[in-house]
């Protein structure tokens, strides 16, 4: 998970290292000096945070060789560092990219990765906290914020249908045995319920159709940034209410728009409301009769239960879901 | 091939990396490999796609796990919450051995995705062992750490790397991943002999070997395992092999990656230069020649 505040930068590397506190002292200093912003040549900044030159500042805890600097040593580091995050970010957020065009999309990756560096083993997690973040920095996206917070959710929830954990599906003679008014059901973990102003479904089809995006393994080393496509008309993202569910299939994703009763519906039920409460939430204020709602009910019962999204219940679903009524 | 404790006894071949590109052609055409090394990280998922391909993967081929993740030389105490993860993720595979490197990556929670040298003192080799030690005990399979390829050196440094190398594995005792590529790329970005290296280090510890390409600069090397293997990396290769006996091999390519046969007959490329180690002189036969010391 990412964004966690701010970490504290060390004014200088231990000059001897004999217990695991100096190391870890050396391993902070080092870690700030990676952390750090490249400079305008995606080259190390030339000075250190209390205005040290930073020649100074790396020969104190690198050595030099007979072909690089201190400085330059330790500037490979520092590159590879925001190379290899700002390549990750770049894969596992197309549709922002194309949404904010490629400069600002750079700004945004870097403040963000800056604000909230990785706390994560894996690099699968790095935009678990963008759209809180792009909420709370609004100028970053500015006139394009709600936009850009709708694109991040959806982005975020098509990796968690990838990789998301799953539960047992509900057996269907429990479901016939009991009743609505105690019966409580979960909606896979991995399926992600969204409420949007624009349709951002529509959207990232078109982009990932415009830029053939693929993942790829990432490298150990980083060399250079790679450069993006050559940009193209960006297309439109469509002012609409939708609501979908981002899921998998046969281990691979899709997304499904649901009307407003199956949106609230799965809400309630996820949220933990038995059957009979989920369904009272769903159709208020609907005109329908009791038979066209139950009949409506079973229909979509039916196709959840084909796509494996029902299952006991228990846990809490991917973070950003909407809130439901008690 | 030498079976040592290190790699839990087993004799594995010539393998190589699972990488994506590659799963449509080995999950349809089920081609004949040794063995295939994993990327525990990309597999420590909670469902789908990965696991499905890791579980028809596990169905056809043997699998050993290499992370990338569990920084042995970072300060700070394992996260026994990955740790769990990764112990599930053995479980699964039933991975004979496990490797990862040596490295530091990760202080007060955050993560770099890098694999950073370490400073090599008897403090950080204490420190270092000390989680290599846990990490085995904790999963219940043999570690083996893995040289790393690296562009700086510290200044409060008190011995060689391979000096280092081996005093975390005698304290630790546990197995070495020689990745002779890494070798070859530091020895050229600092200046040493990679034949001093290769030749003092403990060998009856080598349990698997990497081989890989790297990408030459004007003023330094990078290990970017995108090319194939070059020549004075097979020469180590070869005399890495006539010391330490003909052991588990494995090429890394990792980035532009090309066809999955192309990869494999490069991997393969390393029975010529063990028949070379052969034709050269005695190929030490591991564990069972040397004894088995630690």
């Amino acid at each position: 998970m990412s964004g966690r505040g701010t970490l504290p930068v060390p004014r200088r590397a231990p000059l001897a290292l004999r217990s695991t506190e100096d190391l870890r002292a050396l391993q902070r200093f080092m870690a700030a000096a990676l952390r750090r912003r490249l400079a305008p040549g995606e080259r190390m900044q030339a000075r250190w945070t209390d205005g040290r030159a930073m020649t100074r500042v790396a020969g104190e805890f690198m050595k030099p060789n007979d072909r690089l600097t201190s400085f330059e040593r330790l500037e490979i580091y520092n590159r590879q560092y925001w190379f290899r995050l700002l390549e990750s970010f770049r894969e596992d957020a197309p549709g922002l990219f194309a949404l904010l065009g490629e400069r600002r999309f750079w700004r945004l990756a870097e403040a963000y990765l800056e604000d909230c560096p990785p706390h994560s083993y894996t690099l699968r997690d790095l935009c678990a906290g963008l759209a809180s973040y792009l909420r709370t920095h609004p100028s970053l996206t500015s006139p394009l914020t709600r936009e850009a917070v709708a694109v991040a959710r959806f982005e975020w929830a098509q990796i968690v249908a990838f990789d998301g954990p799953s539960r047992p599906p509900v057996p269907d003679e429990r479901l016939a045995r009991s009743a609505p008014g105690r019966l409580r059901l979960g909606i896979q973990p991995y399926v992600t319920l969204l409420e949007l102003d624009h349709a951002v479904d529509d959207y990232v089809i078109a982009v990932k159709q415009r830029d053939g995006a693929l993942r790829s393994g990432a490298s150990n080393a980083v060399a250079r940034r790679r450069k993006s496509a050559a940009a193209a008309a960006a297309p439109e993202l469509r002012r609409e209410r939708v609501r979908l569910a981002v899921h998998r299939v046969d281990n691979q994703v899709y997304f499904k728009r649901l009307d407003a009763v199956e949106f609230r519906l799965l809400r309630a039920l996820r949220a933990g409301r038995t059957l009979a409460r989920a369904c009272e939430i769903a159709f208020r204020g609907s005109r329908e009769g009791v038979e066209a709602r139950a009949a409506r009910v079973q229909s979509a019962f039916a196709q959840w239960r084909r796509l494996g999204w029902i299952c006991a219940p228990g846990g809490k679903g991917p973070k950003g879901q909407e809130k439901v009524e008690r | 091939m030498p079976a040592n404790r290190f790699n839990g006894f087993n004799d594995y071949g010539i393998g190589i990396g699972l990488r994506v590109p590659h799963y449509g052609h080995i999950l349809s055409e089920k081609p004949t490999v040794d063995w295939f090394e994993i990327i525990s990280e990309n597999f420590m998922a909670d469902g789908g796609r990965p696991l499905e391909v890791l579980d028809r993967i596990l169905e056809q081929y043997r699998v050993v796990q290499h992370g990338v993740s569990l920084y042995f030389g970072s300060a700070d105490r394992f996260d026994r919450a990955h740790l769990r993860r990764l112990k599930n993720l053995v479980k699964r595979t039933g991975t004979p051995w496990l490797t990862d490197h040596l490295c530091w990556g990760s202080v007060d929670g955050t993560y770099t995705h890098d694999l950073l040298p370490m400073p090599y003192t008897f403090a950080a080799a204490k420190r270092t062992a000390e989680k290599i030690r846990y990490a085995q005990d904790f999963l219940g399979v043999p570690i083996c750490v893995e040289n790393v390829s690296s562009y700086t050196e510290y200044h409060v440094s008190e011995m060689t790397e391979w000096e280092f190398l081996s005093e975390v594995v005698e304290l630790a005792d546990c197995g070495i991943l020689l990745d002779v590529n890494n070798i070859y790329v530091s020895s050229k970005n600092h200046g040493f002999n990679p034949v001093d290296y290769i030749d003092n280090i403990p060998h009856h510890r080598v349990a698997q070997m990497h081989i890989a390409g790297h990408t030459k600069f004007e003023k330094y090397i990078l290990d970017t395992h995108d090319h194939p293997v070059l020549d004075p990396v097979w020469k180590l290769y070869t005399r890495a092999t006539r010391l330490c006996g003909v052991t588990a091999t494995l090429l890394e390519w990792d980035d532009r990656i090309p066809s999955f046969e192309e990869v494999h007959d490069e991997a393969l490329k390393a029975n010529r230069y063990i028949a070379e180690a052969r034709q050269a002189g005695e190929v030490a036969i591991g564990a069972q020649r040397r004894g088995r010391r630690g």
